[in-house]
């Protein structure tokens, strides 16, 4: 015989809560924050560093470089100027969680901050699950991975608020259609902001740069 | 694999009722598990199946439900499934839609065996 016991519980109440906290904190010191997602090697740290050296000077950037070995990311960041720079090295965990986010915060003071970037693991599956507590995620993808995978992972193109297309530079060496990926994403999430770049050759930063300025102007006057 | 991590937190949480609740041998808990959720119920089990040996949820099995996914659109205000990954409004085209369900990742029951009554003489 056996008893049936009703309960309704997120399986991630607890990093919800965490990342509730976080957000609580970054909207009160009117910091705008995203949350960095993309297979390994998209270039999520190449366009942390361009938008370092061209924005440092103008706001207060502070980021926290996930990894699952090593440091190496925050260490170019650093290197790329940046100031408030933190490593979470996961230990072979394959996303970030509230937790460990919430847990360097602190080090970086976000009441001095107007822009706070999480550049997550490499892995387009696992994050999508976390919340971090940031204002929205920016998923990346470059031209050398395929114009289908908006398609193949759905649920991190489905709760991210802007697609950057990276390494535009190399289109005419990859089968890839931007037309194609961008319909395929916006099949998914209508409401994608769009971004066609690269970090190699500059093309297409300009509109990165102006579209962060306004959503760090539109946090600060909210 | 996050279905490790997932598979833990499940493991966390039913562990926390069987203590504040005093409750005796879990046979089963339920899930509800989004289509979009990004967890896959397969790794979900091979990652429950794997921890669960250490803790006395070690003949606990897992029940998941998957849930469709559905949405609303903000545009006609019809709801309606989404198939096929389209995620825009079949009678009005909008892709302006706020989602129903589909991206649950939720325990929704425990499954309690009764302990046996001793009979007296
Ligand atoms: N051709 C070209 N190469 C690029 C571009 N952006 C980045 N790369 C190269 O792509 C490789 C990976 O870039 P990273 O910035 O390390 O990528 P990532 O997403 O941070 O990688 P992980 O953190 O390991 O997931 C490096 O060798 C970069 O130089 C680009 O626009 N064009
Ligand atoms: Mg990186
Ligand atoms: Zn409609």
């Amino acid at each position: 015989m056996t008893t049936t016991i009703k309960l309704e519980k997120k399986v991630l109440s607890e990093n919800d809560k965490l990342a509730a906290e976080i957000r609580d904190e970054l909207t009160k010191n009117k910091v705008a924050a995203l949350n960095f997602v993309s297979s390994p090697g998209s270039g999520k740290t190449s366009l942390l560093e361009k938008t370092l050296q061209a924005l440092r000077s103008e706001m207060k950037i502070g980021m926290v470089a996930g990894d699952v070995q090593t440091e190496n990311d925050a260490k170019r960041l650093i290197s790329a100027g940046g100031e408030k720079i933190k490593p979470i090295v996961t230990g072979g965990s394959c996303h970030l969680d509230a937790k460990m986010v919430s847990k360097v915060l602190p080090e970086i003071d976000s009441s001095d901050l107007d822009l706070f970037i999480i550049e997550n693991v490499g892995n387009l599956v696992c994050p999508s699950s976390y919340d971090l507590g940031e204002d929205m995620k920016v998923v990346l993808i470059s031209v050398t991975e395929g114009d289908d995978k908006p398609l193949k992972y759905p649920s991190m193109f489905r709760r991210s608020s802007v697609m950057v297309i990276n390494k535009i530079d190399m289109l005419e060496l990859c089968d890839f259609s931007l037309e194609t990926v961008k319909k395929n994403a916006l099949q998914i999430n209508g409401d994608l902001k769009i971004f066609e770049l690269s970090c190699r050759t500059g093309e297409g930063l300009e509109e990165w740069y102006d579209w962060l300025k306004e959503l760090v102007k539109g946090k600060r006057e909210a | 694999m996050h279905e490790l991590s997932i598979a833990n937190s499940i493991i966390n949480i039913v562990l926390d009722e069987i203590k504040t609740k005093n409750l005796g041998e879990v046979k089963a808990i339920g899930l509800k598990i989004g289509a979009i959720s990004g967890i896959f119920p397969d790794a979900l089990e091979f990652g429950f199946d794997a921890i669960k040996l250490e803790t006395v949820l070690c003949k606990t099995k897992l029940e998941i439900e998957v849930i469709p996914i559905a949405g609303k659109c903000i545009n006609c205000s019809k709801s309606f499934e989404v198939r096929e990954l389209v995620f825009s409004c079949p009678h009005c085209q909008s892709t302006s839609i706020k989602m129903e369900q589909g991206e649950e990742l939720d325990i929704t029951y425990m499954e309690i065996a009764e302990e046996l009554e001793v009979e007296d003489g």
